[in-house]
C-alpha cells in the first residue's frame, strides 16, 4: 500500500463518519453519533495505520539490506 | 502476490474497528458495551496460539532435518506468540477489571493457565540462550518446544475446560454456538480472528527475515 492510497483510504474514512452524523438524530442509532464513538474510531484508525506505515517502512529498509547483503 | 496477505491482514483489521464499534451487540447486564472487546482481545490470543503453532511447526522440521533457518523460524515465532500475550494479559486484565471486579483472579483457571504457559515459554527463551553449539540448541528446544504446546494446550484449552471457569464458553463442553456471541458479532469477530492471524504472520515474517540477515552477517 502506497502513501496515496493511504490518504485516499484515510479521506473515504471521513467522508463515512461525517455523513453518519448527519442523519443521527431520528434514529435510535443515533445515539452513538452524538456520544461522539465515531471519534474514538477515527483514533483508533489513525492509531493503528500508523503503526502499518511503520512496519512497512521496516520491510523496506529489510528488503534493501537483503538486495545489498546478496551483491 | 506476497504481500497481499498483509494488505488483507491490514483491510479485515480496520473493518473490525470501525463496525466492532458500530455494530449492534447484544445489550447485557455487567458486560454492557465492554462485550466489544471480544473483538480485540479474543482474537490477540488467536494470533499467540497460531504463532506458537507455527513455531511447533517448525521445530518438527528442525527435528526431521536439521537446518538453522528451520529452527531461526521456530525461535522468531514463539517470540512474536510471546510478545501476542502480553496485551493478551493486559486487555484481559484490564476488562476484568470492570466486570469481575478484579485485575486478576486465581480462582479462574485460564487466567493461571496462560501464566504457568507464559513461563513455560520463558523457559524455552532461558534454554535457548544457555546454549552455546548451534545444532545442539536448535535440537534441545526443538524437543523442549514441542513439550511447551502440549503444555500450553492442557493449560489453556483443557483444564479451563475440566473446572469451572469465569471465562464464557469454558466449564463444560462447550462448542462454538455457546459463546456469547449473536450473529452481527460472529460478522466481526471471524474477520477480527483472521485479520489478526495473518498480521502476526506479517511481523513474524519480518523478524525472521532481520534474524537471517543478522546470520548471514556472523558468517
Amino acid at each position: 500500500m502506497n502513501k496515496r492510497s493511504l490518504i485516499l483510504f484515510l479521506l473515504s474514512l471521513s467522508s463515512f463518519f461525517a455523513s453518519a452524523q448527519d442523519n443521527g438524530p431520528q434514529m435510535a442509532d443515533g445515539m452513538r453519533a452524538d456520544g461522539k464513538i465515531y471519534v474514538v474510531i477515527g483514533v483508533l484508525s489513525i492509531v493503528f495505520i500508523s503503526i502499518v506505515v511503520f512496519l512497512i517502512l521496516q520491510e523496506r529498509k529489510i528488503s534493501r539490506l537483503e538486495k545489498q547483503i546478496k551483491k | 502476490m506476497k504481500h497481499l496477505y498483509k494488505l488483507l491482514s491490514v483491510l479485515l483489521i480496520l473493518y473490525t474497528l470501525v463496525y466492532g464499534m458500530l455494530g449492534s451487540v447484544p445489550r447485557l447486564d455487567i458486560l454492557n458495551e465492554t462485550i466489544r472487546n471480544v473483538y480485540y482481545h479474543v482474537p490477540i490470543w488467536f494470533a499467540m496460539i497460531f504463532m506458537m503453532t507455527v513455531s511447533l511447526y517448525f521445530s518438527l522440521k528442525t527435528l526431521l532435518n536439521y537446518n538453522h533457518l528451520n529452527d531461526s523460524k521456530a525461535f522468531d515465532a514463539s517470540v512474536i506468540g510471546f510478545f501476542f500475550s502480553i496485551p493478551g494479559i493486559a486487555t484481559g486484565s484490564l476488562w476484568a477489571r470492570y466486570t469481575w471486579g478484579t485485575w486478576w483472579t486465581f480462582q479462574d483457571p485460564k487466567l493461571n493457565g496462560v501464566a504457568v504457559s507464559i513461563l513455560i515459554y520463558l523457559a524455552y527463551f532461558i534454554l535457548r540462550a544457555s546454549v552455546d553449539d548451534e545444532q545442539k540448541r536448535a535440537r534441545l528446544s526443538a524437543v523442549y518446544n514441542i513439550f511447551a504446546f502440549v503444555m500450553m494446550n492442557v493449560f489453556i484449552m483443557v483444564l479451563p475446560r475440566i473446572t469451572d471457569s469465569l471465562h464464557p464458553g469454558n466449564g463444560g463442553n462447550p462448542a462454538f454456538g455457546k459463546y456469547d456471541l449473536d450473529n452481527n458479532m460472529r460478522m466481526v469477530f471471524y474477520p477480527a480472528v483472521i485479520g489478526w492471524v495473518l498480521f502476526s504472520y506479517w511481523l513474524f515474517e519480518l523478524r525472521n527475515r532481520l534474524t537471517l540477515l543478522k546470520h548471514e552477517i556472523n558468517e
